[in-house]
């Protein structure tokens, strides 16, 4: 049995912050919008491959990132305003219908793409290795950590520090409220299923650059994604960072000890936070 | 007043029988050898299909996990006859076995949830099994699959083979029938209408719940051990989501609670499926924007849709 060193704990925190990114924009609709977004995972790859292309063709990585965060927004506005208002309040047709779309978009960027494995270019200033405690570690993935960090910040205080933030807490706990208030909710409701659908672009790329791109990467991101969920609880931003944190060390350690069924190492907390809080760990009654 | 002629298929089972096993029967006179080989595709999956309807329909809860166990049940008897060198029979028993087992593991977890956490719960226990088939490359072969070891003489005969599986599922959708229409069926339709209130009433609905679960998991298993003897190959495909998904649109396109509509259900994707491969590689895509029309335009399934538009009483 092989023993953890800093490498492998730093592999699984960037993990996490990865997952985080993705995570918490599938948990803010999912709290909000009470939409189960199945298509969270062909939003990211799709963001991926996005931001792949583009900034292979422009040499920009920020441009990437820009450019996928931008794309997937508008298709969750499109699934949003196109597809889920003809089924709006039935909870079992929405989710079903956003699997449809995952579908769909996951054999769109087959056609578009093709079924080889990419990888986005990481930027010159971000390549190479630096080196913390008597080891070398890659720079970028420290920087996918730092900016998981950010992430979480800027979502705290958008969500805690700011007028959309307090529309966003109302709606969620009580959207007809808000309405009568004279607030047009549904427009919170956009901003945040565009928010969200951003987020998964935002991860689609900067996880593409190390993870790699290929037509399956949507079902795995798809499974951590609801694992954290599950754990964490649905629309709470801390318990999808806990969560995060909880499936991206677990994973690691599960890919050192048993390479073959890391993915079952998720299974153990899903079942016991299950068990013991079938709400997840910050998950509240609604 | 139910007084339509499948509202009176529903009420009497045996009639119901006789016409699917005349029809089906009759079939390999009919047709050529590659149709009757899609008609035993649409058998194995109706199968599948009324597995997931007993939950949808009959509890509740719907389920995208049983697509993992009826693949679970597939690698079993494929592992067994080609690794193993074991009998495709004991094979058969130990695939419905391991299937039947995983359900329950499945079920300890989701009778503790409904609605869409139940769905979310079950489709992430069935990615883990995908996952899982995927990355274990010594045990399950990867990406590549295991390739069996073949039928055994007495159905090595396609048409033999063929019957085989129309007498297995007739019979298992007796028991079926007999089972969502048994006092537990009925208890499970008054959860599926209001939990609490069973519960008030005294009835163990988490011990119910997970019986169902159990059951439709060997139900399923059952149709992935047929499945292994028709495809005689298995890959993480036979246990990815899709499979899950389209067991679960055959039970919604035959409309869901009714149990015989998951032939019709079985046998529009299948033949749908067949036909538009011959086109275009681009099935899962077709797939998907069935899905999304379904969801939006008939969630009541076709014959529900149809129903609606031809006035008829439900």
């Amino acid at each position: 049995m092989a023993s953890l060193n800093l490498v492998q704990i730093l592999n699984g925190l960037t993990f996490a912050a990865l997952l985080f990114i993705v995570a918490s924009g599938f948990t803010l609709i999912f709290g909000l919008l009470r939409i189960v977004n199945l298509a969270h995972g062909a939003l990211y790859l799709f963001g991926g491959y996005v931001g792949y292309t583009v900034s292979g063709m422009s040499g920009s990585f920020a441009l990437g990132i820009l450019a996928s965060m931008l794309a997937v927004a508008c298709l969750g506005l499109f699934i949003d305003q196109g597809l889920l208002r003809f089924v709006r309040g039935f909870v079992l047709r929405e989710v079903l219908l956003t699997l449809g779309v995952a579908f769909v978009l996951n054999d769109l960027a087959l056609v578009i793409w093709g079924g080889d494995t990419f990888s986005v270019e990481v930027p010159a200033i971000l390549r190479g290795a630096v080196h913390i405690g008597g080891t070398f570690y890659p720079k970028y993935r420290l920087f996918v950590l730092v900016l998981g960090i950010f992430t979480f910040i800027g979502l705290w205080l958008l969500l805690n520090r700011t007028r959309l933030g307090a529309l966003i807490r109302a709606g969620v706990d009580d959207a007809e409220m808000v309405e009568a208030m004279g607030i047009n909710i549904r427009r919170v409701f956009l901003a945040t299923s565009m928010l969200g659908a951003s987020l998964a672009g935002l991860g689609g790329t900067v996880g593409g650059a190390f993870l790699t791109l290929y037509p399956t990467a949507d079902s795995e991101i798809l499974v951590f994604s609801l694992a954290i969920v599950i754990i964490g609880g649905s629309g709470s931003l801390v318990g999808a960072a806990v969560g995060a944190l909880l499936v991206g060390l677990l994973n690691t350690i599960g890919q050192v000890m048993f390479p073959e069924l890391a993915y079952f190492v998720i299974f153990g907390p899903m079942a016991a936070i299950l068990a013991f809080r079938p709400l997840g760990l910050f998950g509240r009654a609604t | 007043m139910m007084r339509s002629a499948t509202a009176l298929a529903l009420r009497s089972p045996l009639s119901f029988l006789a016409l699917l096993a005349v029809i089906f029967g009759l079939l390999p006179l009919l047709v050529s050898s590659y149709q009757t080989s899609v008609a035993n595709e649409i058998l194995i999956f109706a199968l599948l299909a009324m597995s997931i309807d007993v939950l949808a329909g009959y509890a509740g809860r719907t389920s995208l996990g049983h697509g993992a166990i009826f693949g679970i049940s597939t690698y079993v008897v494929i592992y067994w006859t080609t690794l193993m060198g074991g009998s495709p029979w004991v094979g058969c028993i130990l695939g419905i076995a391991a299937a039947t087992l995983t359900a329950a593991v499945f079920a300890l977890l989701a009778v503790r949830v409904s609605g869409v956490y139940f769905l979310l719960l079950t489709l992430a226990l069935g990615m883990i099994v995908w996952g899982v088939c995927l990355r274990w490359t010594s045990v399950t072969g990867g990406e590549n699959g295991i390739r069996g070891a073949g039928r055994p003489d007495v159905i090595a005969d396609p048409i033999a083979f063929y019957y085989m599986t129309l007498a297995t599922v007739l019979f298992f959708t007796l028991v079926i029938w007999r089972f969502v229409h048994s006092p537990f069926g009925l208890t499970l339709r008054g959860i599926r209408d209001s939990e609490s209130r069973m519960r008030s009433l005294g009835y163990g609905t988490a011990t119910h719940m997970f019986l169902a679960f159990t059951i439709t998991g060997l139900f399923a298993g059952v149709a992935g051990a047929l499945y292994a003897l028709f495809n005689d190959f298995v890959s993480p495909s036979t246990v990815q989501l899709a499979q899950s998904v389209e067991g679960l649109l055959m039970a919604i396109i035959g409309g869901v609670g009714t149990l015989f509509g998951s032939f019709i259900g079985a046998a529009a994707i299948i033949l749908l499926e067949n036909f538009v491969s011959q086109y275009t590689a681009r099935w899962p895509m077709v797939l998907g924007l069935m899905f999304i029309c379904t969801m939006i335009f008939a969630p009541q399934g076709v014959l529900g849709a149809l129903r609606k538009l031809m006035g008829w009483k439900q």
